[in-house]
């Protein structure tokens, strides 16, 4: 993980020509620490630190009346003024897309960056895709079935640091 | 601790357990957020329909039901009675028939009689949220001034609230008592003596106090809560005159003198400045009224959302 969180650092500094003007913004709740990891490492490159911010997404999900019981609504933190800044997205896992098209949305709520990329650590391949959304930076392809799940462990949440692949517990 | 909500409706704190509270409360700080905001909308309740069916003149409380609904994308409707078919002689239960047959989503009521909220959500399909019932409860109200009290004193338990002046007619008082006490804080109310119900203190949760003055009430106080004096509740005299209530009862800045350095003043208006509670204090630093307005949209948002997003 650490050698993926390194490339995906080198690469959205190359694209954007260094850490000025960008704005790296973590999904809640798996997105954030990747964000933070890899601000920290684009730091130790360029030596400034990018600006971070946080979203939640729940309010523009698509599926709230079918979610079930109420989910938790946490903090959006997006402390800083968004336009003309050129925002990267932060999540663990591309899926169907739509987590991505909730952000979007979000994000144009709070103003007009210059542009947005996405930046993932897994992509679980594009045939999974509900939405025309590709990731700009992608730490590892892995290709799985609909039938799997894919789960980026976080010393945060998880306390150990690894991805797993499991069966989709049958109900 | 928080507690996942599954009720259908929000008809009084009583019912409420501490961690549906603090769930509410828990919700209710990111909705703040949205009204900070530019563009101050979330799609989250984007094709639900919430209906303010207000019995009782209301300025604050509907139109802060009415922005919470809009902010969260819902489609808002206002019924005055004034304006509708009440005033041919329509039962209440009829028209809250006919209002849930148009399929909303949420029906926000407030009436002048305690336990209408109640008899509404045993017919209709839609959750009914209670915004004020006689002077029974008074929900949203107190969970915002428990998200005022927890934004500017960092908890609530273990903290001295002094409740002041007409307890009686207040639904505010009874919500505030409950919501506080089941949080741990600790009330002392205090007021004339024909406005403060005896029983009181037997029927709460423990906790609560009975003071024998208002300086009694107030001292060593975090937060002191003082309640509207409702001239159109009191049939009889309550009390001899406007005067005298405020020079007995009303929150002065001398009398503030005596509750802790940092204490806070909340009050639900609409206010009866220099009857209830004088202009500098109404209008000093310790006076948090504006941030109740405030919050109190964050506070219908999120039990908007709690009732009528999620759980299908």
């Amino acid at each position: 993980m650490k050698r993926a969180i390194s490339r995906l650092a080198s690469e959205i500094v190359e694209d954007n020509q260094g850490a000025k003007n960008l704005y790296l913004v973590g999904i809640r709740r798996r997105g954030v620490p990747i964000a933070e990891k890899i601000a920290k490492r684009i730091e130790e490159l360029e030596g400034s630190r990018p600006t971070l911010g946080i979203l939640d997404i729940t309010l523009y999900r698509d599926d709230l009346s079918t979610v079930g019981a109420n989910p938790i609504v946490n903090r959006t933190e997006l402390d800083e003024n968004i336009n003309d800044k050129n925002i990267v997205l932060i999540d663990d896992v591309l899926y169907t897309g739509r987590t991505i098209r909730a952000a979007l949305d979000q994000l144009m709520d709070f103003g007009r960056p210059r542009r947005v990329q996405l930046a993932v650590l897994i992509d679980r391949g594009r045939e999974h895709r509900e939405l025309p959304i590709q990731a700009d930076f992608i730490g590892k392809v892995v290709p799985t079935k609909k039938t799997e799940i894919i789960k980026v462990m976080l010393k945060e949440f998880d306390d150990v640091e690894a991805v797993g692949i499991f069966e989709r517990p049958v109900e | 601790m928080t507690e996942t909500f599954r009720k259908k409706d929000l008809l009084g704190i009583r019912d409420l357990s501490e961690g549906e509270i603090n769930t509410i409360l828990q919700t209710a700080e990111s909705f703040r957020d949205v009204s900070r905001r530019e563009v101050k909308k979330v799609p989250a309740l984007r094709g639900k329909t919430v209906i303010n069916l207000f019995f009782e003149p209301s300025t604050r409380t509907r139109t802060s039901f009415e922005l919470a609904a809009k902010r969260l994308s819902a489609d808002a409707v206002n019924i005055s009675v004034a304006s509708s078919s009440v005033t041919k002689g329509e039962t209440l239960l009829d028209t809250a028939m006919n209002l849930d047959a148009m399929a909303p989503h949420v029906i926000v009521v407030r009436h002048g009689c305690a336990g209408v909220p109640h008899q509404l959500a045993k017919i209709s399909r839609a959750s009914i949220v209670n915004a004020g019932d006689g002077s029974n409860e008074h929900p949203t109200q107190a969970l915002l001034d428990a998200m005022t009290i927890r934004e500017h004193k960092g908890k609530i338990a273990g903290l001295k609230v002094a409740i002041l002046g007409d307890i009686l007619h207040s639904r505010v008082a009874r919500s505030n008592v409950y919501l506080l006490t089941k949080l741990g804080a600790r009330i002392r109310v205090a007021g004339p003596n024909t406005l403060v119900p005896k029983e009181f203190a037997g029927v709460v949760e423990s906790g609560l106090e009975i003071a024998p003055t208002i300086d009694d009430a107030i001292k060593e106080a975090d937060v002191v809560i003082v309640l509207r004096i409702q001239r159109e509740r009191m049939n009889d005299a309550f009390f001899p005159s406007m005067r005298e209530y405020s020079i007995f009862y009303g929150l002065t800045k001398k009398r503030m003198q005596l509750a802790k350095k940092d204490a806070i003043v909340l009050h639900p208006g609409p206010m009866n400045r220099g009857i209830e509670i004088a202009s500098d204090v109404a209008d000093g630093s310790s006076s948090l009224i504006l941030n109740q307005v405030e919050y109190g949209i964050a506070v219908r948002m999120a039990v908007l959302f709690l009732l009528s997003g999620g759980s299908e």
